[in-house]
């Protein structure tokens, strides 16, 4: 399953990514994830949020520019070569991994790792015939809160 | 202490006959070409109009535009045979301006650098390092030509490569050396990085600055550096280049050399004269070309005469320091840019939006082109690599065109001030 990211365009200075919290805290969106890369001047903040349909219109409203990528939320284990498992995988298969960054569903259980690759559907179909679950963006909506779930 | 004695100390009225002559001669010579020729025609005029100096303002003015628009012969007033050299300004986009030079041209230019070297204190026992760009750009064999014309020793060391420089005068005991404003600074640095001082680690005792706009406090920090005296200077390819106008060593003004050029000083709005004294537009005629005569140039700078006579005894007029432009060109370490340049070329590149801003800043001792880019909206995929990329084009393809190393934002679309009418893209921060 595909999942969405959120990726705001900011120029790298103080108060972008409050702008940006404020806008979504203001439209009652919660966010499960964060990363933001940047060059020496801009970047691009990347978000998983409970609602990207609705989190991208509250954005956009406020000028900025934002756009809904789909990604790999992948479901691993949360103890030591949970992550290895799935990462040797994708090397093996030469799956290239363009962004990633990883969040923890239910500590020492379950974590998330959400992927950026070019090859989304290819990537998707590798992992779950080797066992992984993905979550679309549903899935990640509803899990909260964390300790409830039993995936 | 002259080159020329007696020209360059002619008397007001000597000089005015000598222009009148050379004047005639001009115009009969440039309605050879056909530019003049047709201007002349349309405006109901022949060079037997020409009677008295103040005649010449019967005659239309000739424009950037006009040069272009007649590119690349339409100028010449002699047969394509008789050119030896051809020269082109600098940073130009498409049809650039381009000036032939016939073999006596070179030699009366070659004249004027030498006189004005000479001037300022050059001297056959000299060893002189020209660290311009070579080429098309004039500053480099302009300045070759005139040293060596003065006898000096000269070292075509060209542009850049800051330690090569430094090695040269120490090797061959340079003692006087031509530089752009701001590289001179910047070479400082190096001789300190290196553990050197100029003022004990070499011979330099002069420079000849020019080629870019710069103040009076940079020239003062330049000389306290080095501990040398530094001549300012004035040339535009359109007039030859180098040795228009040049400091003496009274370094108050810079000497335009009347037997060479008639000068006016005209208010750019109205066109007419204006006082010696009042700032304008320098308009420019050409005395002793040959292959190109140019009348009436409208250089679009700006400047004035400086009322009085100077001390050393030259009768020509000074005028001060380029203080602007009539029109929005920029001058960056040497090289002649228009916004319009860089608005052509961004508005071609795939992603880029619609606004953008220039700023011209001074980091440490170097000038910089910093652009902001605004990015259009649809480009935005999400990712940083793909806007990094975009990034990395607008340098590379702005590089090639305007010959500087832009730095270059992307910001987010409609966040730079919007410009209504005229637009206002470039913000000079350097300081003055």
């Amino acid at each position: 399953m595909i999942a969405h990211q959120l990726s705001i365009f900011a120029e790298n200075k103080p108060g972008k990514l409050a702008a940006v919290t404020s806008v979504l805290a203001k439209a009652k969106v919660s966010i499960r994830a964060t990363t933001i890369a940047t060059t020496d001047t801009f970047g691009v903040i990347n978000l998983i949020v409970d609602d990207p349909t609705a989190a991208q219109a509250a954005l956009t409203k406020a000028g900025m520019m934002v756009k809904l990528r789909p990604v790999l939320a992948i479901l691993i284990d949360d103890k030591p070569g949970g992550l290895d498992r799935l990462t040797q995988l994708l090397f093996k298969e030469g799956v290239n991994v363009n962004n990633a960054y990883g969040f923890v569903l239910e500590s020492r259980e379950k974590a998330v790792f959400v992927v950026d690759v070019d090859q989304m559907e290819k990537a998707e179909k590798l992992v779950e015939k080797n066992g992984f679950r993905t979550l679309d963006t549903d899935a990640l909506s509803t899990i909260e809160p964390f300790h409830y779930m039993k995936y | 202490m002259y080159w020329e004695k007696e020209l360059e100390t002619m008397n007001r009225e000597q000089l005015a006959t000598l222009q009148l002559e050379r004047l005639q001669e001009t115009t009969r010579r440039a309605v050879q070409s056909y530019y003049y020729g047709k201007a002349f025609t349309d405006a109901g005029l022949h060079p037997k109009d020409i009677r008295t100096l103040d005649d010449i303002r019967r005659i239309p003015f000739t424009t950037k535009d006009d040069l272009r628009e007649n590119w690349p012969y339409g100028f010449l007033a002699v047969s394509k045979d008789e050119l030896i050299r051809m020269h082109s300004s600098s940073g130009t986009t498409g049809r650039a301006t381009v000036i032939f030079h016939t073999k006596k041209d070179v030699d009366a230019w070659t004249n004027l650098v030498a006189r004005s070297m000479y001037m300022a204190g050059l001297r056959k026992s000299d060893v002189f390092q020209n660290m311009m760009t070579y080429g098309l750009f004039t500053g480099g064999l302009g300045f070759h030509y005139g040293a060596e014309r003065v006898g000096a020793l000269t070292i075509p060391a060209g542009a850049g490569n800051s330690k090569r420089q430094i090695q040269l005068m120490r090797d061959f005991d340079t003692t006087a050396i031509h530089i752009i404003p701001s590289y001179a600074l910047h070479l400082y640095t190096v001789f300190e990085e290196l553990g050197l001082k100029p003022q004990k680690d070499t011979k330099v005792r002069m420079a000849f600055i020019g080629a870019e706009p710069h103040s009076e406090k940079m020239r003062k920090r330049i000389e306290e550096f080095y501990g040398f005296r530094a001549f300012n200077s004035y040339g535009l390819s359109e007039m030859n280049g180098p040795g228009v106008a040049f400091e003496c060593p009274e370094q108050n003004g810079m000497h335009i050399w009347e037997d060479n050029f008639i000068v006016e000083i005209i208010d750019p709005v109205t066109l007419q004269p204006v006082p010696d004294g009042r700032e304008g537009e320098l308009v420019m005629t050409t005395l002793l070309r040959e292959g190109m005569p140019v009348l009436r140039y409208r250089t679009k700078d700006l400047t004035r005469i400086l009322p009085g006579e100077c001390p050393c005894g030259r009768t020509h007029r000074r005028i001060e320091r380029i203080t602007g432009r009539t029109d929005d060109m920029m001058i960056l370490k040497g090289v002649n840019i228009f916004p319009i340049q860089i608005e052509k070329k961004l508005m071609e590149i795939p992603g880029v939006g619609r606004n953008f801003v220039i700023l011209l800043e001074r980091e440490g001792f170097n000038d910089l082109m910093h652009i902001k880019v605004e990015v259009e909206r649809e480009f935005f995929n999400g990712e940083l690599r793909h806007l990094e990329a975009l990034r990395r084009r607008i340098v590379e393809e702005l590089k090639s065109d305007i010959l500087i190393t832009p730095k270059v934002d992307l910001v987010e679309p409609d966040s730079l001030p919007k410009t209504e009418g005229k637009a206002v893209r470039v913000i000079d921060n350097r300081e003055k």
